[in-house]
């Protein structure tokens, strides 16, 4: 029974993104919907970002300067560690899985109440592709500002671990920096955004997908709003999964 | 003018129409009328096209929108205005934008076309100077005006309208029916209203399909009704004693007249 509603969900999502990427009715109006969108889903996020990655990276400093205290470990390993922490695994997939439960339960519980309301029944009556015109705006928009946010995720992060190093006598200030700077892979941070793409592509049409297809009351928002989060992080550790393993191996 | 011919729905196995048809004149008010759950929403939701009927035809001016291609649909339903029960106005737009909505999404008029005309279809439902307020900031009697001039802003042919007066005290109701009837009148539409208000019935029926139990029970207008012996619409139209009482006079009058 789980199988089946579990390969009838899969087959309405791939309907439903077939329904999303049309071309659209008026380009400037989804150009203008997409910067709404950028504005709302995107630079709304930047203040959660900032706040969570400086005190991440401020721990993860703090944490590996306490676990690495071995006399064979160079002191430039805490910076080192935290910078790769950061890149592999920090700005991307626990960013996503954090913004999964702000933009992801934003998307749907929006799209949720115009579909309790009638007002995607509203479009679908004027002859307006409502998939398209609600949903597209928002896939473009949070796929092409992720690589943005997780470069503030970067920045912050590694500000963060340097906050450890001037304010507190864990580790000097030198060696936190020369930690940063050694053995870099640019690799990484490609590795990094090309994560997030996919991530922000399953948060926003996770999202969407669940908001589009409610059907009943206003409790049913709510439910969409938590099914969206819930199945957005599953994919999203189950796609960390694959692309660690496609891109690093 | 829209004909419905011999449709019947079911879900799960549960039929709701049975083989209905009706027909929708031009230049009237036409309304759908019957108990909860009496398949009244479903043959208007069939006859949008929001749910596909199992057999039948629905011709709108001889084009059967049953054969129609997605493409097609999507011509005829620029045709076609809706009010919605509930408004379903957008929130994020000001009652000037929802308005201008459809004229951006289908026209190719200038902006200054555009406002001309979303100016003239809000002044002929009477809310010249709520323009720029948001649908949370009006009330539900004014929320249905701007639906309705966001209806007829493409001046569509064919108006529906979903319980109009549902939420609505008794005088905005009666002014939302006149509004209703006076556009169909002005502008020639096909409207179609579902409806179980006894004011709408008595008062702008011109065309009354009444839908028993998925059946098309009985037809007419708002004078034959007081007249019908009809005992399933007697008994819903004349359910309460003020419309018996409603009726009884109507009766004198006319025996009355007569004599």
């Amino acid at each position: 029974m789980l199988i089946k509603s579990s390969l009838a969900s899969m087959g309405q999502y791939c309907i439903f993104i077939r329904k999303i990427f049309t071309i659209p009715d008026r380009w400037s109006v989804f150009f203008k919907r997409t910067v709404l969108e950028i504005s709302k889903l995107g630079i709304d996020s930047i203040p959660l970002v900032i706040i969570i990655s400086l005190f991440i990276g401020a721990v993860c400093a703090i944490q590996m300067q306490l676990n690495t205290t071995s006399p064979l470990m160079p002191a430039y390993t805490v910076g080192l560690a935290t910078r790769d922490i950061v890149l592999l695994e920090f700005s991307n997939s626990i960013l996503c899985l954090i913004l999964a439960g702000k933009v992801g339960s934003n998307i749907a519980s929006e799209i949720g109440t115009m579909r309790v309301t009638e007002q995607i029944d509203a479009l679908e009556i004027m002859g307006v592709n409502s998939a398209n015109f609600l949903v597209l705006p928002k896939i473009t928009a949070f796929v092409l500002f992720m690589p943005i946010l997780v470069i503030f995720c970067i920045a912050t992060s590694l500000f963060g671990g340097i906050c450890v190093a001037i304010f507190t006598d864990l580790i000097s200030l030198s060696k936190f920096i020369y930690g940063l700077q050694a053995m870099f892979n640019e690799w990484y941070v490609w590795y990094g955004l090309i994560k997030c793409f996919f991530f922000a592509f399953i948060i926003a049409s996770i999202s969407s997908y669940f908001g589009y297809h409610i059907k009943g009351g206003a409790l049913e928002v709510g439910k969409a709003s938590t099914n969206a989060v819930v199945t957005s992080s599953i994919l999203i550790l189950l796609f960390d999964v694959i692309l660690t393993k496609l891109l690093l191996q | 003018m829209i004909e419905v011919k011999n449709i019947s729905k079911s879900f799960d196995e549960k039929t709701i129409l049975h083989n209905v048809s009706a027909t929708f004149y031009t230049g009237k008010t036409n309304l759908i009328i019957g108990q909860s759950g009496s398949g009244k929403t479903v043959l208007m939701k069939s006859i949008i096209g929001l749910v596909r009927p199992e057999e039948g035809e629905i011709l709108y001016d001889g084009r059967d929108s049953m054969k129609m291609n997605s493409k097609q649909i999507k011509e005829i339903r620029k045709e076609i205005g809706m009010l919605f029960q509930g408004s379903a106005l957008f929130d994020s737009e000001t009652v000037l934008g929802n308005v201008m909505f459809p004229l951006i999404m289908f026209t190719h008029q200038s902006q200054e076309e555009m406002l001309e005309r979303a100016h003239f279809c809000l002044d002929r439902v009477n809310l010249t100077g709520a323009e720029n307020k948001y649908p949370s900031e009006i009330s539900g009697g004014m929320q249905k005006r701007v639906a309705i001039a966001r209806a007829i802003a493409l001046n569509p042919k064919y108006l529906f309208c979903d319980e109009p007066n549902s939420g609505l005290d008794p005088k905005t109701s009666i002014l939302i029916d006149e509004l209703l009837s006076d556009i169909t009148h002005e502008y020639n539409m096909t409207t179609i209203i579902n409806t179980h208000d006894m004011n709408s019935v008595l008062g702008i029926g011109e065309n009354i399909v009444f839908i028993n139990k998925g059946h098309k029970e009985w037809v007419g207008d708002s004078k034959q009704i007081y007249t019908t012996d009809n005992e399933a619409i007697n008994d819903f139209v004349f359910a309460t004693h003020l419309f018996q009482e409603v009726k009884r006079f109507h009766n004198l009058e006319l025996t009355g007249s007569k004599q």
